[in-house]
């Protein structure tokens, strides 16, 4: 760097922006995060493409600074001598240490300022209570007092969802949706007072959707899917009105609990 | 045959492995009768005839080999017997398989032993990208798929990564700090013993009924209290692994304070040597972590305990941030080391002192303090306290900062420099910085809640895991073991095979973790034998680069081999590096020097005219003029007593 010009340092800068606008360009005109199909994707998706600048910028910049070094201090083959006895730059290491600090506390109140958005309270919620049991889900819905094997939304309906497992581990997950939630066993139990089990999510386009386990489970991990159908509030109601009754008596959540070895015996056996 | 069984050495180390068996099971079959118990109790989670047994075979191991012999003599007040050094250095091939107190033998037992594991965890890998070749199931069923991919995290962490850079260390610092031996020689080769006993009892629950442990080598509870016989395997193969990945560190932590030459302080310490004193710390405060909760796990199996039973008032959570306290830092104790490997390569390659010396030690220990408090960021969707993930999310992105300072300090290293791109370790420490930085940019993704939210358990996260401790430490890892091969095997490699390796490596690997990133974002979980059909192109893509990256091992093995038995021969400093290691022959003397060198100046003096780092003997050093600084704690070189 000793004798770089401040000509040779444009031409590189020059360089290194160039390529991220150019690769920035193509990448967020890519949809990396499939359709977007509720309120809290939104800025999800926002925030991956200013995540996707600023890395190629940070890519672009070491790539060319390391491309222009090799192509410019390469040995020529039988050259023995040794480099520059340079042992640093006082002024350029604290611009080095400096700049990525900026930019990662930024990069951190962006975050939690989008974490809150998606987080908010809507004013009109339903509460669905989400049961997982190695390899099935089961959804209760206590305002209409129906069960069923089907996640139904009304569409713009911000879903108060309330999570339990019944054996192990699972994780609810709609990937058009974005809004990801283990579901912990013993969430229902006083030893799980301190487990954050509601989670909320806005679906707002109608279509037949996959509720996916992200949370290893076992054997049948990969295959515990279900149906998630996002309909206006008429078919909604028809919907429910047809499901069968939340039996007498039977609490949504916790009812099955036990050894997780007695639930993972019986899907062994089975 | 007597005689043989007598002597320490591999058939005593059988017969004690036989021996130890035998009195666990006797143990536990006897107890059980006394107490009126079932005798042979076969709940999944039981098998006491098994786990004791699982335990007191390898210890018997250990104590055939001869592991324990001087400390038994010791405690039993038996005559000493004189110091005659027939444990130490190898005359044949035969010392390698024995009890050995050198740390260059250690050193190559190490990487040897790492590098079969590392075959095997890459097969692994290989067979469950045949099976995702493709929807649907062809290759392997549901439950073995989680088996492979479980044991395939456990042998590269555990019995790859993690060891290798021990071994590469166990060989070079204490050469480069001027020390004779590491500080506990008899303790150091108990560590490497271990280390076997621990793939051993990993690879033999694929015999366990009810399969390989396939709770992933996470272990998340309730899963893994509940899963069948071959969980109780990883939890104690994991407790060998991690005491002797605890002893080394101690042993490094003792032999760095103690041990370096008159004239070494710490600011004329090679950055390897900086780079294992940050990974040792964090080894000894994490690793009792994973520890703790392994046997946690195997209590609430075995002796039923309810840590984890939610349904007896356990905490399910708790497991996850038992694990991840060790889990967190470990990548951390994967990476710092591959730091210090590359400091040595770009340096000497580029015939240029490291830029920011300095500030590129303080980033690894500050690497080492943030690395304790970003824990959690592996828990942001998993129902822990909600306030804890904003606190965690900072930490975990302030951790770009130390990291890019070492990649720009690399960068600042380049320039004005003599590049020697036509060395294989060289090409694979530049080829780590191109990986590295993809990683470290997804990881920052990673850090940010809203993104991490999204892409949890997905193949991004398989993406960027990979990018990490492949394209992170295992390139570090080949730019290591190409650079001191010479100094280990005394030979030189074919660097044509060298660079068909590497494009072959980088090009693999590229091809097989970069769609990764696509498809997880689109949707694809991690942990499935099974997908949507939508992902079905990406993953024939992805399988055929990873066989690439296969294939393009097996042109290591090659050259590896073939060099270590016909090579040229190498001289002691091929590379013409300053470090003290390549002052010596190729493969050093047994005690490494004739006389403790003389340090004098910083490690990495290129192009200044004049400087010296040591002096290896005391007839010279009269043209030195730089005075010798006063140091502290540097003079015990040990030396004399040998």
């Amino acid at each position: 760097m000793k004798d770089m010009s401040r000509a040779t340092f444009l031409k590189l800068a020059g360089t290194a922006l160039a390529i991220t606008v150019v690769v920035s360009l193509v990448m967020v005109n890519i949809d990396w995060m499939g359709m977007d199909g509720s309120t809290e994707k939104g800025p999800i998706v926002t925030m991956l493409n200013v995540t996707i600048v600023l890395s190629t910028l940070v890519f672009s910049v070491v790539m060319v600074m390391m491309v222009y070094a090799i192509w410019k201090y390469r040995a020529k083959p039988g050259d023995e001598s040794d480099g520059e006895p340079i042992h640093g730059n006082t002024k350029l290491e604290i611009i080095w240490t400096a700049i990525p600090t900026i930019i990662v506390v930024g990069l951190g109140i962006y975050s939690t300022i989008v974490l809150n958005d998606i987080e908010a309270e809507a004013s009109n919620q339903m509460e669905v209570d989400v049961t997982a049991q190695q390899f099935a889900w089961r959804f209760d819905y206590p305002e209409q007092g129906v069960t069923s094997n089907e996640l139904h939304v009304p569409s713009g309906t911000q879903l108060e969802l309330h999570l339990n497992a019944l054996d192990v581990l699972h994780s609810f997950w709609v990937p058009e949706w974005s809004i990801k939630r283990d579901l912990v066993p013993g969430s229902d139990q006083p030893a799980g007072d301190n487990i954050d089990d509601v989670v909320r999510v806005t679906p707002d386009v109608e279509g037949t959707y996959s509720v996916i386990c992200t949370e290893l489970c076992g054997w049948g991990h990969a295959t515990m899917r279900a149906a998630a159908v996002v309909e206006s509030q008429e078919e909604f109601d028809a919907w429910a009105a047809d499901q069968e009754k939340i039996p007498e008596g039977s609490v949504s959540t916790g009812a099955a609990g036990g050894k997780g070895a007695g639930v993972y015996n019986d899907q062994v056996a089975k | 045959m007597v005689a043989a069984l007598k002597a320490p050495g591999q058939p005593r180390a059988i017969l004690g492995l036989i021996i130890g068996a035998a009195f666990g099971f006797g143990l536990v079959v006897s107890l059980r009768a006394i107490a009126g118990l079932e005798i042979f109790q076969t709940e999944q989670t039981g098998y006491p005839h098994v786990i004791v047994p699982a335990i007191s075979g390898p210890i018997g191991y250990l104590v055939g080999l001869g592991c324990f012999d001087y400390w038994f003599r010791w405690a039993a007040g038996a005559p000493t017997v004189p110091e005659d050094h027939s444990q130490h250095g190898a005359h044949s091939w035969k010392d390698y398989f024995k009890f050995n107190t050198d740390h260059k033998v250690i050193g190559v037992q190490y990487v040897v032993t790492t590098f079969i594991f590392f075959l095997i965890g890459g097969l692994l890998a290989m067979l469950m990208r045949a099976e995702l070749a493709q929807p649907g199931t062809q290759v392997v069923d549901p439950g073995l798929f989680n088996g492979l991919f479980s044991t395939h995290a456990a042998i590269m962490i555990f019995l790859f990564i993690v060891p290798v850079f021990a071994g590469l260390a166990n060989y070079v610092l204490p050469l480069m700090i001027g020390a004779p031996d590491m500080a506990f020689p008899r303790l150091n080769a108990l560590s490497f013993w271990m280390l076997p006993m621990g793939g051993l009892l990993f690879l033999a629950s694929f015999l366990a009924p009810g399969g390989a442990f396939d709770a992933g080598w996470t272990g998340y509870a309730p899963l893994s209290t509940g899963a069948p016989l071959g969980q109780s395997f990883f939890n104690l193969g994991v407790q060998f692994a991690g005491a002797s990945s605890v002893a080394t560190a101690l042993n490094f932590l003792v032999t760095i304070v103690t041990m370096r030459a008159p004239g070494m302080n710490f600011w004329r310490m090679p950055l390897l040597v900086w780079a294992n004193l940050s990974t040792s710390l964090l080894v000894v405060g994490a690793t009792p972590f994973i520890a703790g909760a392994q046997f946690m796990v195997l209590m609430d199996r075995a002796l039923g305990t309810n840590f984890f039973e939610f349904a007896a008032g356990g905490d399910v959570i708790s497991y996850q941030h038992i694990f991840w306290f060790y889990s967190h830092p470990a990548v951390y104790i994967m990476m710092l080391p591959g730091f210090g490997i590359v400091s040595e390569v770009i340096s000497t390659h580029a015939r240029k002192t490291i830029f920011g010396y300095r500030l590129m030690a303080l980033a690894l220990l500050g690497i080492v303090v943030l690395a304790f408090a970003v824990w959690a960021h592996h828990m942001f969707v998993s129902g822990m306290f909600a306030w804890l993930r904003v606190p965690m999310m900072i930490t975990t992105l302030l951790i770009a900062v130390p990291t890019g300072i070492k990649i720009f300090s690399w960068l600042g290293t380049l320039f004005d420099s003599k590049l020697h791109i036509e060395n294989t370790s060289m090409l694979f420490a530049l080829g780590f910085l191109v990986t590295f930085v993809i990683g470290g940019i997804s990881g920052v993704m990673l850090g940010m809640i809203p993104l991490d939210i999204h892409v949890s358990d997905t193949y991004f996260v398989v993406a960027h895991i990979h990018f990490v401790l492949f394209g992170g430490s295992v390139f570090t890892i080949f730019a290591g073991v190409y650079h001191w091969f010479p100094k280990m095997t005394g030979r030189m490699y074919d660097e044509r095979l060298g660079r068909w390796h590497f494009w072959g490596t980088l090009v693999g690997m590229l091809g097989t973790f970069i769609p990764m990133h696509w498809i997880g974002m689109e949707g694809m979980p991690r942990r499935v034998a099974d997908y949507a059909a939508q992902f079905g192109d990406w993953n024939l893509v992805i399988t055929i680069f990873s066989f690439i990256l296969g294939a393009a091992q097996l042109v290591f093995i090659y050259n590896v081999v073939v060099s270590w038995k016909y090579g040229p021969k190498a001289g002691p400093n091929p590379w013409r590096a300053k470090t003290i290691e390549w002052q010596v022959s190729s493969p050093p003397p047994v005690f490494n020097f004739d006389e403790i060198p003389r340090v004098v100046g910083g490690p990495y003096e290129f192009g200044v005219p004049g400087a010296r780092h040591a002096i290896m003997h005391s007839d010279e050093g009269a043209e030195v003029t730089e005075p010798e600084p006063a140091t502290v704690g540097a003079a015990s070189g040990g030396g004399g007593s040998k």
